[in-house]
């Protein structure tokens, strides 16, 4: 496995993917990952055109023609967004679709005169790793390193284009040149990384690393470090599984890699992630229920003047929940002793009764200064106070207290049930 | 029938469908998502060639249709639930699909005869040979029947579903409200959308599909606003760039998909020009 050329393909693709992943974060933060997309496909003609008059091979003469074609796609895809009442999107695949058609008819008829069969042309359409030579690496490793100097050079241009242009420009930054820098980088990092994916799978090496990093950070620094190594892993993997299969390709395999990646991460990252996110809301939901329980016993001890307790039957019968529900707030009520299990029901501990107090004191505190301080009609206000009263803070519900000046009673003539110390 | 009149049908049947749901692609502001199908079939396709060996079958149709819808719902799970911004959920579930597709072919590369390149770039100029027969008369190109009846098929789908389609394309609440299931009539328009993908990848290829979904909507767009005018003005464009391109092609003896798209392209420019100019002399006669 690891022969001279394995070891060249995979510095390559890494130099590669992750260059261009660092580029992709601007762009998908920006909001115009797309728009690398249509410059991938934007560049067949121009390549196919260096093609032509640079006599094939030479690199410099690619990169040139990639360079024109792509500034060229960008500035037309402004042009028709900005002048026209033509959307972003139709810009977009507008673009895309008439340079690649573009590409493929020139790309038909340098073929027919025979040339189209070298190396060079193929690659750019679906990327081909393993042909990688020892001086593509040398080009194209300066070409990263340039990238990433650039990057690091232009940070702070860069970070105000992003996130607020017009700040960047009333500041007196020369946004134009930075965007034109940007745009220059962009075609770069396309030309460069579709020697290992190809046209078709240049999207992935921009936009899905960044998608998989936002989802583990919102620091812009963060991301960019976090997103080339998620795209050099998926470099790595990709160039693996294809040397070690027979015929396969490394472009899809770094593609569905980086895929894999990207779905695990916005699954699983603590603060954005599904999971994460689920349980918050599965312990938001916990949460209220346990608070509707005690509310009631609380309510029903304040009715009857003694302590009471109910059935899991009873309960259902009030509150119209599934028994399955309501058992699992019940044990998880018990545990923390707010609840005991006696012969006849469940009843509150002190410290439940504590929370029960605690709960209808901030539903009825919310209706009062619904009614006295907005001005809402008594018969409206138990619905919002039903959600409040979960979400009112200590903090906010002292304020609250001092604002209507420790009332006794709420709109309904029910008493405000303070603690007595 | 001549393989020339096979050839020139198959790209009208093609251009014309294609233009004609193509416009409703860019009322909706989803050209993208027409675009990320195009590729996102892909999988289907391999997996149906797979499963019936063979390249015309029903099951490929139904493979693609299903990986069609998939993608658009896929592309909706993780706008809606992984919160992933529209424009890169879209990049990354066509990109990841299309690979997955790649990996497959190359897979079973010894049972299925099928390249990729075939599928990114197409090329009708084969049409007239690959024929089917019907117990035993020779029908003529597989593809100029395939064609032919999605054009019947879209033609039906946009009588159809004029109304609906039309409320659901330039005010979701209003049709909602209206009572006209527009989840519906969406998935409904990506099927549409696959298959005339499915169709037309033999012929005119993945990309240049897209340019055959946009250009001419996009074209038409610029010079009328009415929904029928927009499909009427979409389906003459590509009309037009089909008969034209490929006359064209057979001239320069070039790629007949990629001369297609090259004039659909030009097509636009010069409407454009023309909009632009206008639009100046009626800004000159206000001031």
């Amino acid at each position: 496995m690891f022969d001279p050329i394995f070891i060249k393909v995979l510095i390559g693709t890494l130099l590669l993917a992750a260059s261009s992943s660092v580029v992709g974060v601007f762009s998908f933060l920006k909001g115009e990952s797309l728009v690398g997309d249509a410059i991938a496909h934007a560049l067949l003609p121009g390549v196919v055109l260096a093609f032509i008059i640079g006599d094939g091979r030479n690199p410099v003469f690619l990169i040139l023609g990639a360079l024109v074609a792509g500034l060229t796609a960008h500035y037309g895809i402004s042009f028709l967004e900005q002048r026209t009442k033509l959307k972003g999107d139709t810009a977009i695949s507008l673009v895309l679709s008439t340079f690649f058609g573009f590409g493929i008819m020139l790309l038909s008829a340098v073929q027919r005169t025979g040339q189209g069969q070298q190396a060079g042309l193929e690659r750019f359409l679906l990327g081909k790793a393993a042909a990688i030579t020892l001086s593509d690496l040398y080009v194209f490793g300066a070409l990263a390193l340039v990238l990433l100097a650039s990057v690091a050079l232009f940070f702070k241009g860069f970070q105000l284009m992003t996130f607020n242009e017009d700040f960047a420009a009333a500041i007196g930054l020369p946004i134009q040149l930075i965007r034109f820098v940007f745009t220059v980088l962009t075609v770069l990092a396309v030309t460069v990384g579709i020697q290992s994916v190809g046209v078709v799978l240049m999207a992935a090496l921009l936009i899905t690393p960044a998608a998989a990093a936002r989802s583990w950070t919102a620091s812009l620094r963060l991301m960019l470090v976090l997103s080339a190594v998620f795209a050099a892993t998926a470099a790595v993997v990709g160039t693996i599984i294809s040397a070690s299969l027979p015929k396969m390709p490394t472009g899809p395999w770094i593609v569905l890699a980086l895929g894999g990646i990207a779905f695990i991460s916005l699954l699983i990252a603590p603060e954005n992630g599904w999971l994460p996110r689920r349980k918050r809301a599965r312990g938001n939901q916990l949460k209220t229920q346990r608070e509707n329980l005690l509310k009631l016993l609380y309510g029903a001890e304040e009715r009857e003047g003694h302590t009471v307790a109910m059935t899991s039957e009873t309960i259902v019968g009030i509150r119209r929940q599934h028994l399955e529900g309501l058992r699992k707030t019940l044990r998880s009520l018990k545990k923390e002793y707010l609840l005991v299990e006696r012969a006849d029901g469940f009843a509150l501990t002190e410290k439940g009764r504590t929370e029960g107090r605690r709960v209808v004191r901030l539903h009825r505190l919310w209706e009062l200064y619904l009614t006295e301080r907005l001005g809402m009609a008594a018969d409206h206000i138990h619905p919002q106070a039903e959600t409040m009263e979960h979400i009112i803070t200590p903090e906010i519900e002292a304020l609250i207290v001092k604002e209507l000046g420790n009332p006794e009673v709420d709109p309904h003539q029910s008493p405000i049930p303070y603690e007595e110390d | 029938m001549t393989p020339t009149l096979a050839i020139a049908l198959t790209a009208v049947f093609t251009a014309v469908s294609c233009a004609l749901l193509g416009a409703f692609l860019v009322l909706r502001k989803m050209t993208m998502v027409g675009d990320a199908i195009s590729h996102a079939v892909l999988p289907g396709i391999a997996v149906a060639y797979w499963l019936s060996q063979s390249r015309a079958s029903l099951w490929m149709f139904i493979g693609a249709a299903a990986v069609g819808v998939l993608a658009t719902i896929i592309i909706e799970l993780l706008r809606k639930k992984l919160k992933v911004q529209s424009d890169a959920s879209i990049g990354m579930t066509f990109t990841t699909l299309f690979a997955l597709g790649v990996i497959l072919i190359t897979f079973w590369s010894d049972s299925v005869d099928l390249d990729q390149e075939c599928v990114l770039y197409g090329e009708i100029a084969y049409v007239p040979f690959n024929t089917w027969s019907f117990s035993g008369l020779n029908m003529g190109p597989i593809a100029l029947w395939s064609s032919g009846l999605l054009l019947l098929a879209v033609l039906a789908y946009t009588f159809i579903g004029f109304k609906g389609l039309k409320m659901s394309s330039f005010n979701e609440d209003y049709a909602a409200v209206l009572g006209i299931g527009v989840a519906a009539w969406n998935l409904s328009l990506m099927a549409m959308v696959s298959f005339a993908t499915v169709v037309s990848f033999e012929s005119v290829g993945a990309i240049l599909v897209v340019a055959l979904l946009v250009v001419p909507a996009a074209t038409a767009y610029l010079l009328v606003e009415k929904l029928h005018l927009l499909l009427i003005g979409a389906g003459s464009i590509a009309l037009l760039a089909a008969l034209g391109g490929y006359a064209l092609s057979r001239w320069m003896d070039t790629s007949i998909a990629g001369t297609v798209a090259t004039l659909l392209g030009v097509q636009f420019l010069i409407v454009l020009l023309y909009h632009q100019l206008i639009q100046k002399r009626n800004q000159h006669a206000v001031a």
